[in-house]
């Protein structure tokens, strides 16, 4: 098993290098789309319970269907390739982020809002100044979990031939190979946690303030 | 100078049955410390927020130094006067120097200038500059952030400071050191203090003159010695003997 492991890494590396940009890639693009959809929508449900609830639904219905039908289902519509698949991770990343987006509005206090007024700040200087400082804490957490979950349904891409390391699980899966899966499965965790680092690293860094204590 | 001047100033939101200030007319010169005084739900908040357009009247007006302020920008008017809040409200996201330095870097001071203030504010209100200003404000004790509060509300050198319980969530001994410190700091200068408490003591003590507010009307608006000599009405003299009856509890301790 250790020398097909060793043989199958050193024999593919270059290819499993491109998978791994691929995944990468592919994973990004659905995530940064997500979030320009989710933050702005988010924000604006944010401001009342109707247009919370207006938006949450829909999103939270498309998350009960699974990645992989949401995926096939878009082969008659999109065919195959990277963008049905960027599209399906898309729709999979949205409501983690849309749902803390409208937390991390709702619960910055409104004495901060209005003080931020009664100190002369313009509404638009309260925005940026105060209400996405301190909703920005709850939407890093809802961009964290949505990469996870992209990331790991990225998988999945390599199915409508988006590429990916899905594609050693499914060349594995389809040969009955144990040493594929390990490699394919080992390289998306890894992924998956290294990106998670780095996503903390760089949370971490902008909100700093938070680990200043007396 | 006279520096505000209530007219018949009213509000009445929807749906409630009695207006939570109700025709309140005042005024006020420039340099007076005034307190107003009232319980929870009297009308003391919502005539101090209508003072920098935070609430809008249902009717009447106020005067700011001759002018109507339902004729000028509410920015405008807001960032004329210094405005500090019982939560005091400092942005746990900036460092204590980017909190005072909020509305002097929207208004684009230059940095020297920033700097300077900044650090003439952390002195007048008692904190070392240089031990301060990189802090944030959960690293400060309850005591400290009000200073930064007074401090940020000080920062554009306003005419009027609008002061809503600043000391209300603040424990005694401290709250006994920032009023004296409040005190000297206003006779130093020739603002106008507008200070909300529901605490008579800390009205009668910081206060020139006293606003006794109930259920949205001004009761008495005088001296606190005037107020205590000739009570306006029924709920003035019941505050006043509230405290001295107070007093008569410490006192029985003593012996």
């Amino acid at each position: 098993m250790w020398n097909d492991l060793a043989g199958y890494l050193q024999d593919n590396w270059q290819d499993i290098l491109v998978q791994l940009q691929d995944h990468l890639l592919i994973s990004l693009c659905a995530l940064v789309v997500a979030c320009l959809i989710g933050i702005p929508l988010g924000y604006f449900a944010s401001k009342s319970d109707k247009s919370e609830r207006l938006l949450t639904v829909p999103f939270q219905m498309l998350r009960v269907v699974p990645s992989l039908a949401i995926l096939v289902l878009l082969i008659p519509i999109m065919g195959t390739g990277v963008l049905p698949a960027v599209v399906a991770l898309t729709i999979l990343a949205v409501p983690p982020v849309l749902l803390n987006t409208i937390a991390g509005f709702r619960q910055v206090p409104d004495f901060m809002t209005e003080c931020g007024r009664g100190i002369g700040l313009t509404e638009r200087q309260v925005l940026w100044k105060v209400r996405v400082p301190l909703a920005l804490p709850l939407i890093f957490a809802g961009v964290r979990t949505a990469l996870v979950e992209v990331i790991a349904s990225a998988t999945l891409a390599a199915k409508i031939g988006a590429g990916g390391l899905g594609e050693i699980v499914f060349t594995g899966l389809g040969l009955n190979r144990a040493d594929l899966l390990v490699i394919g499965g080992v390289l998306i965790a890894l992924l998956s946690l290294g990106c998670g680092f780095l996503f903390d690293l760089m949370t971490g860094y902008v909100l700093r303030y938070k680990k200043a204590v007396a | 100078m006279r520096a505000i001047e209530y007219r018949s100033l009213t509000k009445h939101y929807k749906g409630s049955t009695l207006p939570s200030v109700d025709h309140v007319s005042a005024t006020v010169d420039e340099g007076e410390f005034i307190t107003i005084l009232g319980s929870s739900g009297c009308g003391k908040t919502t005539l101090l927020k209508m003072t920098n357009r935070l609430i809008e009247p249902t009717e009447g007006q106020v005067v700011l130094f001759g002018e109507d302020i339902s004729t000028v920008d509410e920015v405008v008017v807001r960032r004329r006067m210094g405005y500090v809040i019982q939560q005091v409200g400092l942005f746990p996201h900036m460092t204590i120097e980017d909190n005072i330095a909020v509305i002097p870097k929207v208004l684009k001071w230059d940095k020297e200038r920033i700097d300077a203030r900044v650090d003439e504010l952390l002195e007048m209100v008692g904190l070392e500059p240089k031990e301060f200003r990189d802090r944030y404000p959960a690293q400060l004790s309850g005591g400290q952030q009000q200073r930064i509060g007074l401090a940020r509300a000080l920062v554009t050198d306003p005419k009027i400071m609008l002061l809503d319980e600043p000391f209300g969530a603040i424990d005694a001994i401290t709250r006994l050191n920032l009023q004296n410190e409040l005190k000297r700091l206003h006779d130093g200068t020739k603002k106008t203090f507008l200070f909300v408490t529901h605490d008579i003591n800390e009205a009668f003590k910081l206060g020139n003159r006293v606003m006794i507010m109930n259920e949205g009307k001004l009761l008495q608006f005088d001296a606190p010695a005037e107020i205590v000599r000739n009570p306006a009405d029924d709920f003035v003299n019941t505050l006043i003997s509230s405290a001295r009856e107070q007093e008569q509890f410490w006192k029985a301790l003593e012996l």
